[in-house]
């Protein structure tokens, strides 16, 4: 497959969220306006590329029997950077992602790109892989976080355009599953058409 | 009474999937027979509270003694693995029944968010040990609830003519939203 492919594969044909359907957790609690959702986004696309790099240049080194705790240690010290990073330089931003930062560390996106991709791959295809798989999760964040902002508050990334409140069910808990499962079932009708 | 409050807060108010949105990925991925949602509601259980004692003792005997608690979440990560591993062990020297009915939840518990998550709110709403075991029970019986309500709905839900597009993640998902509508019913019980 070209370096092309590999990058452009999670945007679309592999979305992560939008056809493999993984990460959902991340997804459904921090969309409630297209910046949180975008804030998120980067956060999970710097741990996943990241990780991506550092494990496939010490794949050949790792026993098999321990891999999994050995990825799993990698990604944790990237999340405690962009822990830290997050609190010193955009509190607003980690104020209200709160705990969903730390849980980058069990987000299946990271570890199942680490198990089925940069384990068995060079540098260069791993580190373009976890970048389109972050921009696809990202840009599915955004979306979804566009989409529940508009219905929900009535305006996009903080701009209002209507008066009074919108249909306050899409920010709340509800609206995110109604969101995601109406957005997922419009991607497939697209994807099977 | 300052524990009830706790348990209801966990159960119903702020149900750990349909409210805070954790363990979303087991929610829609086992929640297909009542059977085995039980099961996977009762090994998460264990280790929830489990981890939950362990983590609560390392976090506050030794990572903050040491001043190291930006460490947090790799212990955490590291010694949920260890304990779902250790329980695995165990569970199949003691208990072979029980073994085979937990059988292959047991290892994907440790990538269950649920359980990193409790430890951390633990950690976060500064609970005492007591307060922090009640807590994560609460929140694990909140989780098998969650489970069981819509493994129910989704046995029915084989039976009806679906749309094309919305067969399978989307309708679950649809329907979580309504179940969460209905959980939402609850607010304003406790504070």
């Amino acid at each position: 497959m070209s370096l092309v492919k590999q990058f452009t594969k999670g945007f679309f044909r592999e979305n992560p969220i939008l056809v493999l359907l993984i990460g959902m957790c991340p997804t459904l609690a921090t969309t409630t306006s297209a910046i949180n959702g975008l804030g998120m986004g980067i956060a999970t696309t710097f741990v996943l590329t990241c990780s991506n790099v550092v494990i496939s240049l010490l794949a050949k080194y790792i026993p098999d029997k321990v891999r999994i705790p050995s990825f799993i240690v990698v990604i944790a010290s990237f999340v405690t950077i962009v822990d830290l990073v997050m609190q010193a330089s955009v509190p607003d931003l980690y104020e209200t992602l709160g705990i969903f930062i730390p849980l980058i560390v069990v987000n299946c996106i990271v570890l199942a790109r680490a198990e089925a991709f940069a384990s068995k791959n060079k540098l260069l295809p791993s580190f373009l892989d976890g970048l389109g798989m972050g921009l696809g999760f990202t840009m599915a964040l955004g979306i979804l976080g566009t989409i529940r902002e508009i219905l929900g508050s009535g305006s996009v990334f903080g701009f209002k355009f209507i008066k009074g409140d919108g249909i306050l069910v899409f920010i709340l808990a509800p609206g995110a599953f109604i969101a995601l499962g109406y957005l997922i079932a419009f991607i497939n009708k697209i994807r099977k058409a | 009474m300052e524990y009830i409050i706790i348990i209801i807060s966990a159960i119903l108010v702020n149900n750990i999937v349909l409210a805070q949105f954790l363990g979303v990925c087991p929610f829609l991925g086992v929640s297909n027979k009542i059977n085995t949602s039980f099961g996977m509601a009762g090994a998460v259980t264990f280790v929830m509270v489990l981890a939950t004692i362990v983590t609560y003792l390392i976090y506050n005997y030794i990572l903050v003694k040491l001043g190291i608690a930006f460490m947090q979440t790799i212990s955490y990560i590291l010694v949920i693995a260890t304990l779902v591993q250790m329980v695995e062990i165990i569970l199949k020297k003691i208990s072979q029944p029980l073994y085979q009915a937990l059988g292959i939840f047991l290892p994907l518990i440790t990538t269950n968010c649920a359980v990193l998550g409790v430890t951390l709110l633990v950690i976060k709403k500064s609970y005492n040990l007591l307060e922090g075991v009640v807590y994560s029970a609460a929140t694990a019986i909140g989780f098998g609830l969650a489970l069981v309500i819509l493994a129910g709905i989704r046995e029915q839900l084989d039976l009806l003519n679906v749309p094309e597009g919305m067969k399978g993640a989307p309708i679950s998902l649809v329907t979580a939203g309504i179940l969460a509508l209905a959980f939402m019913g609850f607010s304003g019980i406790v504070r």
